[in-house]
């Protein structure tokens, strides 16, 4: 494989660690690795891109208040019809990363594949494997049209191998102004903050789902997260329900986590959230049913009633804190 | 205002998931009910209709066998009509063939707004409503958790992995709204026995004007190769809890080094 581009996406002036995943796998598939990235010049500095191999960074430049994909996706397809075409584009399984995907896909007629978890060059092809049935089936995936085939990671799924190469060269692109589809305004960004470690970084996750009961009770989810300096998360099912908000979903729509230890309290496991929290070090679930999917991944499953086990579990750690504190 | 809506329908959650082992798709046949991701873009059009004082909601739906059971669900939760392309063609469609064919059906509608879900329940590819906009050349905003309309444009909160951000959009516009953000309507009695009336309008893909070819059928451009048993992890402890398996919880995290060993 010749050339692979991925897409390079930093926020707060820092490069995410996806874009530098991608770059650790694209150097493992294709003899140049190029960017594209935006952002003013002295937002990001794109030329540590360098040390994970990447040789040449495409700068778009800073999109103001416009969204991300509208924008990225046109200078995209506008650098595919003046430069030789890249074999695959890599893109992070991000917010805007699918926009830009989805985007592009249309642009250039092209299909994408989401959800990857892994790609190898087998005859001369990239092949995705992507996590079906709840982490148990391997289902692998190729492009068979012409065109770069556009790919939607899952963050985690590379390791990002520094080899502390040269600074990227860093092009500044011109795109055109794509028009109406670019209609929308950023009128203002927020950050939401949370006590405690970001869902992304914790070590430890302490998630609930339906068996919880009922919105009121998350709150002894979040209790124990606390307890054990974790970050709280939710399945599908009680984010869909309007006990929390989607930014605690794990699974394949939500977060992907890989904590040290995940603890589902009512969680059945459904495909939908294994995929997001299998590769977690250890698991520890309890629930009510016993042939829940959960169980399988686990390290320690109990069964039995949480209204029993979660206030029980909650007041051991609070007796040890307290203890410990006033030791 | 006038809104479509991006419905799909799937398997019931009782069937299990399972791959057609020659074309390696996703099997969808036998009964299939309204996604219920969808529900939440129903209920925000009804309420955007509502809110705007006139207009209706029209469902726009993609299947390959004629189902309507999924629609009749949220026609019963008050959208007006339903727009079905059904064609046998269709089986195996993929995530852009899906939105060729729905920005195809937004051609021939009056609508000022199209909404989706963000991604299926059973597929999650989770691009239809982006590949749609760009394909219609209209503005989009993904990952919505409120809109509101304000005079001629929306005001919406977009989610984002920090927070959210606050965005307009000027009409029309495709706005993929994620899930639980708003409490869905039940069906009324009133409105399961209407809905048994309201229109259904079947086309096939010749009535829009599309060629099979050019929406990329399972196959023609993207394929699944092969289905393998994951490697899985060794399998743990089951234990019954009778009272004290917190203890054995509280054990293991200061086996783990979680928690600090002395009490």
């Amino acid at each position: 494989m010749k050339t692979i581009w991925i897409l390079a996406e930093a926020r707060n002036g820092r490069i995410l660690p996806v874009a530098e995943e991608l770059a650790g796998a694209a150097r493992q598939l294709a003899s140049t690795v190029e960017a594209v990235g935006w952002g003013g010049a002295e937002a990001v500095d794109f030329a540590t891109l360098g040390t994970y191999d990447v040789s040449r960074v495409f700068r778009v430049g800073d999109l103001g208040d416009s969204l991300v994909g509208p924008r990225v996706a046109a200078a995209v397809g506008e650098m595919l019809e003046s430069h030789p075409k890249p074999d695959a584009i890599l893109v992070g399984a991000t917010y805007d990363g699918r926009d830009v995907a989805a985007r592009l896909s249309a642009k250039i007629d092209v299909p994408v594949l989401t959800n990857v978890i892994d790609l190898n060059e087998i005859d001369d092809a990239l092949v995705s494997t992507h996590a079906v049935f709840g982490g148990t089936v391997n289902a692998t995936a190729r492009f068979t049209g012409s065109g770069p085939g556009i790919f939607v990671v899952r963050p985690k799924s590379f390791e990002r191998g520094d080899t502390g190469g040269a600074a990227a060269e860093v092009v500044d692109i011109v795109a055109a102004d794509p028009g109406p589809s670019d209609g929308a305004r950023v009128v203002s960004r927020h950050v939401l903050t949370q006590d405690g470690p970001s869902l992304d970084s914790a070590e430890v996750v302490v998630a609930g789902g339906r068996g919880l009961g009922s919105k009121e009770n998350y709150r002894l989810i979040e209790e124990l997260a606390h307890l054990v300096h974790g970050a709280p998360g939710a399945s599908r099912a009680i984010v869909d329900a309007g006990w929390v908000p989607y930014s605690h979903q794990v699974g394949q729509t939500g977060k992907t986590v890989k904590p040290e230890v995940y603890l589902a309290f009512g969680i059945s496991g459904a495909t939908q959230h294994l995929v997001g929290m299998k590769d977690a070090k250890h698991i520890i679930a309890v629930d009510r049913d016993p042939s829940a999917p959960i169980f399988r991944v686990a390290d320690l499953g109990v069964v039995g009633d949480l209204a029993q086990v979660l206030p029980k579990l909650i007041e051991a750690l609070r007796a040890r804190g307290s203890h410990e504190s006033t030791n | 205002m006038n809104v479509a809506v991006c419905v799909k329908q799937i398997p019931s959650a009782e069937t299990p998931l399972a791959f057609d082992p020659t074309s390696k798709t996703l099997v969808r046949t036998g009964p299939l009910v309204l996604d219920e991701s969808d529900s939440f873009s129903v209920e925000m059009a009804l309420r955007l209709v509502e809110q705007s004082g006139g207009g209706d909601v029209t469902l726009i739906s993609v299947v390959p066998d004629g189902e309507t059971q999924g629609l009749r669900t949220a026609l019963a939760m008050g959208a007006a009509r339903a727009v079905l392309v059904s064609d046998p063609l269709l089986s195996g469609l993929d995530a852009l063939g899906t939105a060729k064919v729905l920005a195809a059906m937004v051609r021939r509608l009056d609508a000022d707004l199209v909404l989706a879900g963000t991604e299926s329940s059973d597929g999650y590819t989770g691009t239809v409503p982006v590949q749609m906009a760009e394909l219609l050349n209209y503005p989009a905003v993904s990952f919505v958790r409120h809109v509101e309309i304000s005079g001629d444009h929306l005001v919406t909160e977009r989610q984002t992995e920090e927070g959210f951000e606050e965005v307009t959009c000027p009409l029309p516009a495709v706005v993929s709204v994620t899930a639980g953000v708003v409490e869905v309507r039940y069906p009324s009695f009133k409105g399961i026995m209407a809905a048994k009336s309201k229109p259904v309008e079947v086309l096939t893909v010749a009535d829009l004007g599309l060629e099979a070819d050019s929406l990329g059928i399972a196959g023609a451009r993207q394929e699944v190769i092969a289905l393998e048993q994951a490697e899985l992890r060794p399998s743990g402890e089951i234990i019954t809890d009778s009272g004290d398996a917190f203890e054995t919880i509280v054990e293991r995290l200061v086996s783990w080094n979680i928690i600090s060993e002395h009490q």
